[in-house]
């Protein structure tokens, strides 16, 4: 039996290059979704919203949002194929993004 | 809001009057094109200088008959994606109407120029912005391809440019 | 090819100067996103999945060796080492960063190319014929009318805040290749009894969620009327198109709310409201613009080439490519080379940097210097000697580019889907890839003849499979991939819109799905008869039997 847990993560792109990157515990924003911080509490999700407005703000980040995930055995799982892919890089081309830099998620876009 | 003419902030000497309001005498009153339709026999009788304001879903050609008594068209941008009074604007200058046409609305930097270009010559804009930034985005290019355009910052036109020597489409005035 | 000059040099280094400043207020903060969307999207800047996504026009999709070039660098410089050109005969590029994009435009404005207006609410790239200049059918070269087009657009002061994106098309053939008919405008060239030029002016035309075909609001539009009149139909859009829901704010909404003859109406009286224009500077900027596209010094050769003809009787592959890749020229001895950036399991449109240099070459070498791109993402060398097209078959099959299926099965338009796009509701590449792995032996490509497939991402069918002989769509099941097939789509002279067959299909299923729907017509063809004949003239009914039989 894996360890599940669901929840919501934040995530935006960098402003000057475009990026995709998730908002951590910290406060800082990760290429990698696995550092992110999953939440479920309302005030959490506030406080990770909060944190995104403030960031666009200062212009580090634009076109922030939550997406639904999970954590299984310590490795988040985002719930749609979409953004599956944006914590990889495009599945035709393995060779870029993320899953080229060591940087990718654990989780296949699909599973075969 | 500042209203900005000739690249400089001037005092708004205009009076918005509402449909039910009384007219204040010899006054520059702004009234709605619905008022100006319906109490034209009194407005046309009035004693001050009459502007009207033109909602962006209404055709232009409605002010047609009335354009040669008007000091002030109002046209608008309820958000700058908003295009229509662009076209409003540029049909009035087509038929001829001379008087100040003035943008209201969600106007920013970047609109600027096509607004001088299609006849606007009033802008009431946002407070958001310095005048030295108005004054820079109205001239942010020197040429146009378009002919026909009013050109308060001095841009060329291209095509006429290279074809010298040949009636402009129509020659327009420059505002101000 | 039509060349800067001063005037056109001055444009694009402004607009760029302004892009950059602009971008710089971004970074800074003084722009909100909000604000600077429109501004990056006129520049042709979106934000995608992993990174921005930079579209560069290519007008009406002619380039030269030196262009091509640095399209090569700048994928190598600032993305990584690849582009895709587009079902709009533009290019894209999918890593670049905001802070690196000024300098980007740039080196295009070096070399006389730009970004503006490949987004936005405004008129988009002009697109055309990929033979313009060549082909044997046409009546005459659409570009100089393209280019025309293309300076009256650039920064329209009243038309670059529509309700929504329009596009023209236009083709001086009477076989349409540029799809006329699923455009905002299409415009097509007619001669007269005097032998004058007008244009058929076709409104209304589109795919997308609500895919129309265009309505004829002019048989013959003379030539000098062109560019008042289109400001007439621009007015009426932009006065008149729906604001209140983006999906219903394409013109061809509008055409279709009024009813063809009411807006043609309003269009002719918003015309006749204003006519004492004189178009004088039009028409002789348009004749300065035909200089530029003028034939190009053609040799007097025999129609028969005899080192090509032998070539094909001792390389079989090379006369299989021959058969299939080369098109009719106008002038004998000369042919069009369509090169397909459609390989075996390839990206349909991705060309890499080094392979842009390639075909850079050979198009300086063999070409006059002439390249153009085809709305179905392929590379067009329009002015070939045939006795070359063995030496150029020969680079491109060392350089991967040399599959044989031009027109057929293989020769997939695809969008980039959600592999790349923000907007994709599923992916588009691997579907093509599979179907391309599928039919990999052209020899079965050809038993099935011209077949048309095109897949699409999204509803906003930037695949054009509404107008595919086999359309494919991408859609999202609660967090699964499934596909719907359409057939009996054509963007040709006699368009139709494709008829959906049934329920969609997994990805896993659809590469057999195609093969059953093609093995359907090979049964029920008559002799001679295309794929899109035979579907025209059986109806979806047998092909919906084979495909739901099993199920």
């Amino acid at each position: 039996m894996s360890d599940v847990e669901k929840g919501q993560v934040m995530t935006a792109n960098r402003l000057r290059d475009g990026d995709a990157v998730f908002l951590t515990r910290a406060g800082i924003w990760s290429e990698k979704i696995d550092d992110a911080a999953l939440v479920q509490e309302p005030q959490a999700t506030a406080a990770l919203e909060a944190r995104a407005a403030e960031d666009v703000k200062t212009n580090h980040i634009t076109g922030q949002y939550l997406i639904d995930a999970e954590r299984i055995d310590g490795k988040i799982r985002a719930a749609l194929t979409r953004e599956r892919i944006r914590t990889l890089g495009p599945s035709v081309r393995t060779d870029l993004g993320k899953q080229a830099t060591g940087t990718a998620g654990a989780f296949a876009a699909v599973e075969a | 809001m500042p209203l900005l003419k000739n690249n400089q902030f001037v005092n708004d000497e205009w009076t918005k009057v509402s449909d039910t309001d009384a007219l204040p005498e010899g006054a520059k009153i702004i009234v709605t094109s619905t008022r100006l339709i319906q109490d034209w026999d009194l407005l046309a009788k009035y004693t001050g200088l009459l502007g009207v304001s033109l909602a962006n879903n209404e055709r232009a050609e409605i002010l047609t008959p009335y354009l040669s008594q008007l000091s002030l068209i109002v046209l608008s941008f309820p958000a700058y994606t908003d295009g229509r009074a662009y076209s409003q604007a540029k049909d009035l200058r087509l038929d001829g109407y001379r008087g100040e046409l003035r943008a209201e609305g969600n106007l920013l930097l970047d609109q600027f120029q096509f607004m001088h270009q299609v006849g606007f010559d009033s802008f009431e804009v946002n407070e958001r912005f310095a005048l030295q930034q108005w004054q820079a985005a109205s001239k942010q290019m020197s040429l146009a391809y378009q002919r026909g355009l009013y050109r308060t910052s001095g841009e060329r036109e291209v095509w006429s440019q290279r074809h010298q020597g040949f009636a402009p489409w129509e020659e327009q005035p420059h505002a101000g | 090819m039509y060349r800067y000059d001063e005037f056109d040099h001055q444009f694009v280094s402004e607009r760029t100067a302004q892009f950059r400043d602009q971008a710089n207020r971004r970074m800074s903060g003084e722009l909100t996103e909000d604000e600077f969307r429109p501004l990056r999207l006129m520049n042709g800047l979106y934000l995608q999945l992993h990174a921005y996504m930079l579209r560069v026009a290519i007008p009406y999709g002619t380039l030269s060796g030196k262009q091509m070039r640095q399209l090569a660098y700048i994928a190598d410089k600032y993305d990584r080492g690849y582009g895709h050109f587009t079902t709009r005969q533009n290019i894209q590029y999918n890593w670049i960063k905001l802070e690196e994009t000024a300098d980007i435009l740039q080196a295009l404005s070096d070399v006389e190319m730009h970004a503006i207006q490949t987004s936005g609410n405004c008129i988009r790239n002009v697109t055309t014929d990929h033979w313009a200049g060549a082909a044997a059918d046409e009546l005459l070269d659409p570009r100089p009318i393209g280019e025309l087009i293309r300076q009256w657009s650039s920064l329209h002061p009243e038309f670059s805040f529509l309700p929504r994106k329009f596009k023209f098309a236009i083709t001086g053939a009477p076989h349409d290749r540029a799809a006329v008919k699923v455009h905002d405008i299409g415009l097509r060239a007619h001669k007269n009894d005097k032998g004058e030029t007008g244009w058929e002016v076709m409104v209304g035309g589109g795919q997308g969620r609500t895919p129309m075909i265009a309505v004829t609001v002019r048989d013959f539009l003379p030539e000098k009327e062109v560019i008042p009149y289109m400001e007439a139909i621009m007015r009426v859009y932009n006065l008149f198109g729906r604001r209140d829901n983006k999906y219903k704010a394409r013109i061809k909404i509008l055409v279709h709310e009024l009813g063809a003859e009411k807006f043609k109406a309003e269009v002719e009286a918003e015309y006749a409201k204003h006519p004492a224009q004189t178009t004088e500077v039009e028409q002789r900027e348009l004749t300065r613009i035909e200089k530029y596209f003028a034939q190009p010094s053609f040799e007097k050769m025999s129609r028969f080439a005899p080192h090509f003809e032998n070539a094909k009787r001792e390389n079989v592959d090379f006369a299989r490519w021959a058969k299939n890749n080369l098109a009719t020229h106008q002038v004998d001895g000369y042919t069009i080379v369509n090169i397909s950036l459609k390989p075996e399991g390839g990206i349909p449109g991705d060309a890499t940097g080094e392979q842009m240099r390639v075909m850079a070459t050979l198009a300086e070498r063999y070409s006059f210097d002439e390249m153009r791109v085809s709305h179905a993402q392929n590379i067009v060398l329009p002015h070939v000697k045939l006795e070359d097209t063995f030496a150029i078959w020969q680079v491109l099959k060392a350089n991967d580019l040399a599959a044989a299926n031009y027109g057929l099965i293989g020769d997939i338009i695809a969008c980039p889907g959600l592999d790349y796009c923000a907007l994709a509701t599923a992916r588009s590449i691997p579907i093509a890839q599979a179907i391309s792995r599928k039919f990999a032996d052209v020899k079965k490509q050809e038993e099935y003849g011209p077949v048309k497939l095109n897949i699409s991402g999204c509803i906003n069918a930037c695949g054009h499979h509404h107008v595919g002989h086999i359309g494919i769509l991408g859609l999202d099941k609660k967090g699964e991939e499934f596909y719907q097939i359409t057939l009996g789509g054509s963007s040709s002279e006699n368009a139709s819109i494709g008829t959906i067959l049934g329920p969609g299909f997994a990805a896993h299923e659809v590469p057999d799905a195609i093969e059953t729907i093609l093995n359907t017509y090979v049964k029920l063809r008559e002799p001679g008869e295309e794929f899109l004949g035979a579907y025209r003239r059986l109806g979806p009914k047998p092909f919906k039997e084979a495909l739901y039989a099993a199920a």
